[in-house]
């Protein structure tokens, strides 16, 4: 599903160049629960910024479901982030003024999908927040917000939901139940990839792979098989 | 259909910032309601002025002295025309229907212990045709009081105003630089222009002011009324033709008279009007251009504050595009609502100077599709930029964006 080949992003600061992401190679196969660990700096919000097709390397490839990302114009990266990607972030990253139900529309709108409405309410209902689909997400909880981006990012059946420290903003036990509903879809056969600092979060993944400077230093199964 | 949905989008972000939009949108509203109640104003003038002007008839030429040489200037002897001229087109040429000479000066009216300054007119019989003159009480003066140079008068109503207080004035006796006239007749109101009453004026026979007051044997003026308007070219050169030859003109010499139709004045006046409603208009358009800056400055702020909105927008998979037009659906609606509110504004505005200025003004269609046709492209043109800024922030950056 996923297969990165030799890739490396360089940011020019100036005079300077930053090796951000340097010559890295791994593939994920369809259902894996794969943590990325690292400290800061080590290139995995890079790496994440690439899957997510949010940005494109400096050179070597990356295909998603057959698609060469990296030949792709912004138009086209967008439909791929649209229909095939799911973002969860820290910091939730919902619109403020507008409701739940609507946030979780978003992606439908953009991909010009019919009844999007009735399909965001039955994401909202999977992540167990239908009665709070017309609030706004300044009047849920933490979690509860958590849960409206899981929703957002489920709703348009990607290939893959990319997220970033999702429990890193919450409490340990709303953190846990996160988690658990993260564990729930992936049974349910959703590809996760997923970004942390925590270890006992990155444990409840099958896979982990752990980064430094730009580069893969492990990858180290949890029980499911490697592509 | 997300149009619509970007329309809502935009719609929504308005409401939630209900002062911001209406301060942006309030540059519009008063260029548009500038523009429209000063258009309305400038053709409220020319219209009126129209319609006065052609009270006096379009279809009246007029013979004066001398020579005509820009349309202010006018040089040359001044006695070159007399009562014999004007006798002479009235018999030489066909196709009018009433020649009348004028002569006509300033004069001190007095009744019993009261004095005014007016303009005294020596003229004929038909006068009061041609120059759309009717008669309130009494009767004009005749040939035959003109061919034997009776001391009578007909008062005009601002005259009556001033000199009689609207009493009814047939039949006595008023003073005319120390001479006594009869009052014979007062005519109805004609409605006074900005720079000439014609209602402050007395009528008395042309033989009695040539005689009796002002001493003159020439007359100022001759005016020539052509049955029908098609026919005022042929008269005018008739008119020419004749009198050159009458006062014995050379080939190739200057005529010592000028003719003159009101139409011709009408369009000249009309011109300026023209030009005067323009020159308003462009000062109300220059507001308008104002406003939308207005509208660039809050759209760019806007943009700015909603970075991160963009970038998640851009996450979720909205493409350029979608964010352009859900941007330039913002400034195109703030300008849409200023417009609106603009053309009800207007709208008022010129009532209002036509209710207690009591100018007329006229609001018309043209002026309020023109001014909100220019208001809208106006959001389009002042909301593009940043629009297209907000549209092209890398979605990362605008992710990170605090």
């Amino acid at each position: 599903m996923i297969e990165v080949e030799s890739l490396s992003k360089v940011y020019h600061m100036g005079e300077q160049k930053v090796n951000a992401l340097n010559e890295v190679e791994f593939c994920i196969a369809k259902g894996e629960f794969v943590a990325i660990m690292g400290p800061s700096g080590s290139g995995k919000s890079t790496l994440m910024n690439l899957l997510g097709c949010l940005d494109l390397p400096s050179s070597g490839n990356y295909r998603l479901e057959g698609m060469d990302i990296q030949n792709l114009n912004p138009n086209q990266l967008a439909e791929v982030r649209n229909r095939r990607i799911g973002f969860v972030f820290q910091n939730f990253n919902l619109l403020p003024r507008i409701s739940a139900l609507e946030n979780t529309e978003l992606p439908l709108i953009y991909g010009r999908v019919p009844k999007a409405t009735e399909i965001a309410l039955q994401a909202l209902e999977r992540v167990g927040l239908a009665q709070r689909a017309n609030h706004r997400p300044t009047e849920l909880s933490g979690g509860e917000r958590q849960r409206v981006s899981i929703a957002r990012a489920l709703v348009n059946r990607p290939a893959i939901i990319l997220a970033d420290e999702p429990t890193g903003n919450l409490d340990s036990i709303t953190g846990r139940e996160i988690m658990k509903l993260f564990l729930e879809l992936n049974q349910e056969g959703v590809t996760l990839i997923l970004v942390t600092h925590e270890k006992d979060v990155a444990q409840q993944a099958s896979r982990i792979i752990q980064m430094r400077d730009g580069k893969i230093i492990s990858d180290k199964l949890n029980g499911v098989q490697p592509c | 259909m997300l149009i619509w949905d970007l329309f809502k989008m935009a719609l929504r972000s308005l409401v939630t910032h209900k002062l911001r939009t209406f301060l942006t949108a309030l540059g519009i509203i008063i260029g548009v309601a500038s523009v429209i109640s000063m258009i309305s104003i400038g053709e409220g003038a020319r219209s009126q002025t129209q319609d006065t002007i052609s009270k006096f008839g379009t279809n009246i030429i007029t013979v004066k002295p001398g020579q005509k040489k820009s349309r202010h200037v006018t040089t040359g002897k001044v006695d070159t025309l007399t009562m014999d001229d004007a006798d002479y087109i009235k018999t030489n040429i066909s196709l009018i229907t009433g020649v009348a000479a004028q002569v006509y000066r300033s004069a001190q009216l007095k009744f019993e212990n009261k004095n005014t300054n007016t303009t005294v007119r020596g003229t004929g019989a038909s006068y009061a045709r041609l120059a759309n003159f009717e008669m309130d009480r009494g009767r004009f003066f005749n040939d035959e009081e003109i061919r034997t140079a009776r001391r009578v008068c007909v008062v005009g109503s601002t005259v009556l105003k001033n000199l009689f207080d609207n009493i009814n004035p047939v039949g006595k006796t008023i003073k005319v630089n120390g001479k006594n006239f009869l009052v014979i007749g007062t005519t109805i109101p004609k409605g006074a222009l900005s720079w000439f009453d014609p209602d402050d004026q007395i009528f008395i026979p042309v033989t009695t002011a040539q005689k009796r007051i002002f001493g003159m044997k020439h007359v100022q003026s001759i005016d020539v009324q052509a049955g029908r308007i098609e026919d005022l070219e042929i008269i005018i050169e008739d008119i020419t033709r004749l009198l050159k030859q009458k006062h014995n003109i050379l080939e190739g010499k200057e005529d010592d008279f000028y003719v003159q139709n009101s139409a011709q004045f009408l369009r000249s006046w009309g011109d300026s009007a023209k030009t005067f409603t323009y020159l308003l208009g462009g000062i109300a358009a220059i507001s308008l251009m104002v406003g939308g800056i207005g509208i660039m400055n809050i759209m760019l702020v806007s943009v700015t504050e909603r970075t991160r909105e963009i970038g998640i927008r851009k996450a979720l998979g909205a493409k350029k595009k979608e964010i352009l037009e859900q941007f330039l659906i913002e400034s195109v609606l703030i300008s849409f609502l200023g417009g609106g509110i603009g053309i009800l504004l207007g709208i008022a505005i010129s009532r209002f100077v036509s209710d207690i200025g009591g100018w007329d003004t006229i609001v018309s269609t043209q002026s309020i599709l023109m001014a909100f046709g220019f208001s809208v492209a106006i959001g389009i043109f002042f909301g593009f930029y940043p629009a297209n800024k907000a549209a092209n922030l890398n979605p990362i950056d605008a992710l990170r964006y605090e």
